[in-house]
């Protein structure tokens, strides 16, 4: 366990390595780089949600410049078919390039190719569609249903997985109490600050494909080229440079990885696409479509006896490489019980395919959906009741007490103190103090209010989880080279992808705190397949835990080897050395490792017959042993105002008191934490890819897609526990995804709050000033009619 | 996102501009600030042959004050205008709207000329200079001429600027001191577009206009009838009431935050 000794080691607050390129401008992204001769590329798409006997007509003079679904199937191009093991789950191909069929507005059809991205637009213009337009399947709830018009032709019906988690259904019959409510949240796009980003071309010297692309999973990519061109593993080299923001949009694959790179093999020249916002905001509107039906049942004490739930989740018209298309549709399955103890569990989960794009497991996958269901329920249940809602959350949070915890359903819970966290929150924000203010009212006419979220994220998928699904990305055992260089300081190598999330600074404080180095002396290497080990990338928050681990302890097999060097040098046994201040210290006195390396590379007739050959660069790996996942939790509360006139929603106060484990750098988990929170507010209040009844985006550029802003969240007040993680190195838990799964839960809570008087629920995100005061004139409707009818 | 190929040429003077607009090939289109025009010719929905720029054609950036008249240039800044440059009550109460509009950065090139030009529904100017009156300043083949700010803007990006006109700044009533101005703008984010936009002005006779419409702002002649006749307050109902009498198309929702936001307008008039 860190002993917060090391200056730069674990709990260190160091700033970020990366500020200086990132804050001057000299970062690097793929639309900084440019090769000799470079074309650019520009996409047709389809205009329509749903139809076939597609017919393309190249623009005049625009060959060799110009491809289609033809031209990759006469190459043999294989498409990407992802099908997980769950029974029942059925597959599809996801052509890179739409083949006959069309299936979502804004998929690809043909690739042009010209000098300037403007002239590849002109002749995206020029170029002709024909098809016959089919009824699209829009509606995930009514398109479940048999009859409706099917996205894949050789199915019987819309639903890509039909999941049942039933556990002990009998005990329902013991509540007392139940409440049953809809809840929705709307599909939106994930919009990190650059899109998708592909450059690639054949390097004639090096016989193999270059594939610069802003990713977060290069090794994954670098699998799916070779099985998707029929190039074997050593003709392919990855890069993600820098990454302008991933947060799970690339943790897929997207058809341009794979169809930029086969068309730059064509025209032998290097080709650049850059996706442009309007591109984004319509091919990429892909996350967190999800309805719940949801009953929550309760003694009359108020103890949860179980919940009931038939959830749907719009999954798009394809699988995505490798995560396929029901990792959320399951999630929610299978823990829609949260932090919560229950005995009942009955929950019917339904992934259904729509002629939308495919969804990908954006920040947080499935649980900001499921924190909104079950917390929503929750408050709903409090009501229902009479009781004050932090009150009832306290009651049925799992126990310290009862750690480690088996849920209804068999996950397990590592550790942490969930009332704790739950207790603080519901101090720092003062309930007492809000209840007293609501009674006053305010001066403005607004309606103040308070709302919880609790929430209980499962970091670091573990490889046994992931295998029982079948992906097309299994993690194992995550890997860390490290080598001493010849001056002694250390290059780090992993194949994990940092996209913002400052882990070239983290994770160089894992060395640190394992030598005693100073931060300066580390350098962490990634995103390229060429110098780092495998990696499955950086998702589903476990880029500390995994390639932290890894580090650790590979520094443990470096450090050996390291001290057997020094050993000698001081003329004294292993057993009596140790690593400290960059230093191999000995009886005798110590031998920095600037020494070590002296010795090693510039002069190793220095080195003792014994010496290890292996020499001072080491490869070795990591996995939470057993095989589980560290539990990350949380409590927000959030204080708003709700102008009943506008239906405008302020927040006036948000507090987190969040467990991550051991934190390893507090300013960047305080930043991940703030991060995530902002973009669970744009879930909550803002954010919306809308539909029209023929399947056609209207919210296509920032004009009509309200991303959040920094005046959308008060400063927000942190507090952190700190319950080591028996499963990892140091007890760090996994913290990237967190901060935006509870968002919609506590501010939709503390809406409700808000409007208790007027009888309002909302239950749908965002919650827009339109849907606010349509539900407050429904709830006035519904008095007066049951005025008149009593 | 780019732009179809067209043609730039950095004007020198409004007779050249008058001129080349006359003698137009194709679609010709004035460029102001670009701040409209430059996101409209990315997303392809403009695709002029020719841009005519004005940004180094002399006499437009004038602000001045002759008795009780305001001339303002077209090629004015809203930065310019929020950082305090035209004098008296009709300065404060554009600064009020100029600070309002987009972010810094766009309102460091975005000009009111432009603004009033492009006539988007919910942008700002064109609302908010109804509600003061005046003129509109324009030269075309024919010569110079004004025309009144009442009735300016005939539909949603359509106004009375003909073809081959530039609008060259406005001529605008010098509020006096005891005037009173209330603006309210509702959006979901500060600096965007406007959903609803209300805005009164009471000094020698009373104007009020509810704008962000789906077509051009439009003034609303009951409430300044309230006004003149002494009123300080509109309920949000007595707003809603008389604004259901006019054909703007609103559903329910639209009715509700332009009433409130004309209600609002004249609270913080009187406030
Ligand atoms: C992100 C963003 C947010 C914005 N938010 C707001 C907002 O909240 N409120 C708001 O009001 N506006 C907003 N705008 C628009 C902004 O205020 C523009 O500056 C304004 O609408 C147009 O002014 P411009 O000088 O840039 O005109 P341009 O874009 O150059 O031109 C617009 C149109 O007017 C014509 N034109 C320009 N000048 C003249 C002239 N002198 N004579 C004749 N025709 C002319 C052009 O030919 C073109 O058709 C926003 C813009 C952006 C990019």
């Amino acid at each position: 366990m860190p002993d917060g000794t090391s200056e730069f080691g674990i709990g260190a607050k160091v700033l970020r390595k990366e500020d200086a390129r990132f804050l001057n401008g000299h970062g690097r992204y793929v639309a900084d780089i440019a090769r000799p001769k470079m074309l650019e590329a520009a996409i047709v798409r389809s205009p329509v949600a749903h139809a076939n006997n597609l017919k393309v007509t190249a623009p005049e003079d625009s060959k060799g410049r110009f491809f289609t679904a033809d031209d990759l199937s006469a190459d043999c191009v294989a498409p990407i078919h992802v099908v997980s093991k769950f029974p029942g789950h059925k597959g599809s191909d996801y052509p890179h390039l739409a083949n006959g069929k069309l299936r979502f507005v804004g998929e690809a059809v043909a690739v042009c190719l010209a000098e300037t991205r403007a002239a590849a637009e002109d002749m995206v213009a020029a170029t002709g569609l024909t098809f016959d337009a089919l009824p699209p399947a829009i509606d995930m709830i009514a398109d479940a249903e048999p009859g409706a018009p099917k996205v894949h032709d050789d199915w019987e019906d819309n639903v890509i997985l039909d999941s049942r988690f039933e556990e002990n259904t009998d005990a329902f019959k013991e509540s007392a109490v139940s409440v049953t409510r809809d809840f929705r949240m709307n599909r939106q796009a994930v919009n990190p600050l650059e899109g998708g980003a592909v450059l690639a071309e054949w390097d004639a010297r090096e016989e193999r494909l270059v594939v610069h692309s802003a990713s977060q999973i290069p090794h994954i990519l670098r699998n799916a080229l070779c099985e998707c061109l029929g190039l074997s593993q050593n003709q392919v080299h990855v890069i993600a440079p820098d990454v302008g923001g991933g947060f799970g949009y690339k943790c897929v694959l997207l058809p341009e990885e794979i169809y930029i790179p086969w068309v730059a093999m064509q025209v032998k020249r290097p080709v650049r696409w850059i996706q442009d916002r309007r591109e984004h905001l319509v091919t990429a509107a892909n996350a967190r479509e999800h309805h719940y039906s949801v009953t929550l049942h309760a003694d009359s004490d108020g103890n949860f006896i179980g919940i009931e739930a038939d959830i749907h989740v719009d999954s798009g018209a394809y699988a995505v490489y490798p995560h396929s298309n029901i990792l959320e549709s399951t999630m929610a399955g299978r823990t829609l019980h949260g932090p919560y103890k229950m005995s009942a569990y009955k929950v019917r989960s339904r992934a259904v395919a729509t002629n939308k794009p495919p969804i990908v497991p954006y920040r947080g996958v499935a649980r900001p959906g499921i924190c909104f269901a079950m917390e929503l329920a929750v408050d709903a249940l409090a009501r229902e009741l009479g009781r004050e809602p932090c009150d009832l959350r306290e009651q049925n949070l799992v126990p310290v007490e009862a750690m480690p915890y088996t849920t209804i359903t068999g996950g397990e819970f590592d550790s942490g103190d969930y009332p704790e966290a739950l207790r603080r929150a519901r101090g720092l924000i003062d309930l007492p103090a809000i209840r007293a203010r609501q009674e006053a009212g305010e001066d403005d006419g607004r309606q103040i209010g308070i709302g919880f979220g609790c929430y209980i994220e499962m970091t670091a998928l573990q490889t046994s989880a992931a295998a029982r699904a079948g992906l097309a990305a299994i993690p194992g055992y995550e890997q860390a080279q490290v080598r001493l260089m010849p001056d002694g300081g250390l290059e780090i190598g992993v194949g994990v992808q940092n996209h913002g999330q400052g882990m070239e600074t983290t994770l160089a404080q894992v060395a640190c705190e394992k030598f005693g180095l100073e931060i300066e002396d580390v350098a962490v290497r990634h995103g390229d397949t060429a110098t780092s080990p495998y990696s499955t990338g950086t998702y589903a928050s476990r880029s500390m835990v995994m390639a932290g681990g890894a580090i650790s302890r590979t520094c443990d097999v470096l450090g050996e080897r390291i001290r057997k060097i020094g050993a000698h040098l001081l003329q004294c046994d292993l057993s009596q050395t140790e690593i400290s201040s960059a230093a191999v210290t000995g009886p005798s006195g110590s031998v920095p490792f600037a020494e070590i390396s002296r010795v090693w590379y510039r002069n190793p007739e220095e080195l003792p017959d014994s010496v290890d050959p292996g020499g001072v660069e080491a490869v070795s790996g990591f996995r939470p042993e057993p095989d589980n996942s560290p539990f990350s939790y949380a409590t927000h509360a959030a204080v708003v105002a709700v102008d009943p006139d506008l239906g405008s929603v302020e927040i006036l106060d948000y507090v987190i008191s969040e467990d991550c484990g051991t934190i390893v750098n507090p300013m960047i988990v305080d930043g991940q934490i703030i991060g995530g929170a902002l973009q669970g507010v744009g879930t909550a209040l803002f954010e919306e890819s809308n539909y029209d009844a023929e399947g056609q985006p209207l919210s296509s550029t920032f004009a009509d897609y309200a991303m959040p802003g920094s005046t959308h969240l008060p400063v927000l007040r942190l507090d952190h526990l700190v319950t080591p993680s028996p499963l990892t190195e140091f007890g760090v838990k996994g913290l990237g995804e967190g901060g935006a799964i509870p968002p919609p839960a506590a501010i939709a809570n503390a809406v409700n709050d808000a409007l208790r008087e007027y009888g309002v629920e909302v239950a749908e995100t965002p919650i827009t000033p339109r849907r606010v005061l349509t539900a407050i004139w429904k709830a006035k409707q519904s008095r007066l009619s049951s005025v008149e009818t009593s | 996102m780019k732009p179809a190929i067209f043609e730039h040429e950095r004007m020198s003077s409004i007779d050249d501009v008058v001129q080349a607009l006359a003698n137009a090939d194709g679609e010709v289109r004035v460029l102001g600030g670009g701040q409209s025009i430059g996101p409209m010719m990315n997303l392809r929905l403009a695709q002029p042959d020719k841009v005519l720029d004005l940004s180094r054609v002399e006499g437009l950036d004038g602000i001045s004050e002759a008795g009780d008249r305001l001339s303002i240039g077209a090629r004015v800044t809203h930065a310019r205008i929020e950082d305090g440059e035209v004098p008296g009550t009709t300065g404060a109460y554009m600064q009020f709207v100029a600070s309002g509009i987009s972010y810094r950065s766009v309102r460091n090139r975005g000009t009111i000329g432009g603004s009033v030009a492009h006539a988007d529904p919910a942008a700002d100017w064109p609302t908010a200079l109804l509600a003061l009156g005046g003129e509109v300043k324009v030269v075309g083949s024919g010569g110079e001429k004004s025309i009144p700010l009442d009735g300016f803007q005939v539909g949603p990006f359509t106004t009375g600027l003909g073809w081959d006109e530039v609008l060259i700044g406005f001529d605008l009533p010098a509020l006096g001191p005891n005037t009173k101005w209330g603006y309210y703008k509702v959006n979901r984010k500060p600096g965007e577009f406007a959903d609803a936009i209300g805005a009164v002005i009471i000094g020698n006779e009373a104007r009020a206009v509810c704008g962000a419409t789906e077509s051009a702002p439009f003034r609303v002649f009951d409430i300044e009838e309230k006004l003149s006749g002494g009123a300080t307050e509109l309920s949000v109902a007595d707003a809603r009431e008389i604004l259901s009498g006019h054909d703007a198309g609103f559903d329910d929702y639209e009715l509700q935050i332009h009433a409130v936001a004309l209600s609002r307008a004249i609270g913080r008039a009187f406030a």
